[in-house]
């Protein structure tokens, strides 16, 4: 691993776009199970196009979106840099490779996935990964902040779509109505106190 | 034609409602892919979603799988680009008025209200995942030892991927 180095705003470089592409498709390629912390080293620490700091800021605004958040990431690093040639080459780095890896998986899928030794060795895979899934949930959820007024929330989310079945776009809409809603009165209650 | 666009459209629906990545939405492609339009049985569907996690790349990748299924690569890029379009665009706009938003009490809401859903999200789709492996004692244990490795240790993901792997090939899970 690089010793991290650190630059300051006023000797960053600037990536082109193909700079950008480069430098997204190694990203894109060294993530299993999360990207994000690659990202964060390729532009943080190794090549140094952003400070922690507008790392921090950049990554607000593509957790605040939904959709896929390293893909939202990569968008805003190039539009940053290079406007939208920059988030095309991005993005395309970052999904280009990790695509063709998956088409080439696909393929042995549809010609051998019927082999008992491949279901089996999927069957352990897909236990392992829905408890990575989980223990992201975990760790999602002991970030949140004010946990006793918020948690319910996600209990509710939680049992209405595990349990109950209910539609998660109606969960989630529905449900982003009334907690930002809740938020939104108790930081109006903060402000006036 | 028509199923391309089809996959387009299905995907790019799902974006607006996937704080929280494609991780969270899991039941809900699945709910698209097996149950309304019949695109493949319940178990192939659990398997591409264990491609996915041992393959190298985003969480989107699962997107790219069903698509692939469907429709060959085509129907693997046009069912990708549905789910990343979306909000790409919308980043792309954002950007420039992100800075002033800072102080907006509207951002800090919508941050904190809609933190907890994706919490639900996540879990609901990794318990329905693990649920429809219908795994016995030593599969749920498995569950359960990698959810602690993962908390607690520093353990490489894919070393649980593989002793995943291994232990399903042996048929002991």
């Amino acid at each position: 691993m690089p010793v991290p180095q650190t630059f300051d705003s006023a000797t960053k470089p600037t990536p082109t776009p193909a700079e950008l592409f480069r430098g997204f498709s190694r990203v894109g390629l060294s993530g299993f199970g999360g990207v994000l912390p690659w990202a964060r080293r390729l532009l943080v620490e190794t090549e140094g196009w952003l400070t922690a700091e507008e790392f921090n800021v950049l990554l607000g605004l593509c957790q605040f979106l939904p959709g896929p958040n390293v893909v939202n990431l990569a968008v805003a690093v190039g539009v940053r840099f290079c406007g939208w040639r920059g988030a095309v080459a991005g993005a395309l780095g970052l999904m280009l490779g990790p695509f063709l890896v998956a088409l080439m998986l696909g393929v042995l899928y549809e010609h051998y996935g019927e082999l008992p030794a491949v279901q089996s060795m999927l069957h352990g895979i897909t236990l392992v990964g829905a408890g990575l899934i989980i223990a992201t949930g975990i760790r999602m959820g002991l970030n949140v902040k004010h946990r006793r007024v918020y948690l319910p929330f996600a209990a509710v989310a939680f049992v209405g779509i595990a349990l109950l079945q209910w539609p998660l776009p109606t969960v989630m809409l529905g449900g982003a109505a009334l907690t930002i809603a809740l938020s939104w009165w108790r930081l109006s209650q903060d402000a006036k106190a | 034609m028509m199923i391309l666009l089809e996959l387009f459209i299905s995907f790019f629906l799902v974006a607006f409602v996937s704080f929280g990545g494609a991780s969270a939405v899991i039941p809900e492609l699945y709910r698209i892919a097996v149950i309304e339009h019949g695109w493949m049985a319940e178990r192939t569907f659990t398997e591409l979603f264990a491609i996915a996690q041992a393959a190298p790349g985003p969480n989107v990748l699962i997107v790219t799988l069903i698509g692939q299924q469907v429709s060959g690569w085509q129907g693997a890029f046009f069912a990708t680009l549905g789910m990343c379009l979306p909000m790409s665009l919308l980043v792309g706009l954002l950007f420039k008025h992100w800075d002033k938003l800072q102080h907006w009490r509207g951002r800090a809401a919508i941050q904190l209200g809609v933190a907890p859903l994706a919490v639900g999200l996540v879990l609901a789709s990794g318990t329905l995942i693990a649920h429809s492996a219908s795994p016995g004692l030593i599969g749920i244990l498995l569950v359960l030892v990698t959810i602690v490795l993962n908390l607690k240790t520093k353990l490489h993901p894919l070393w649980l991927i593989l002793l995943g792997g291994v232990l399903g090939l042996s048929g002991l899970v």
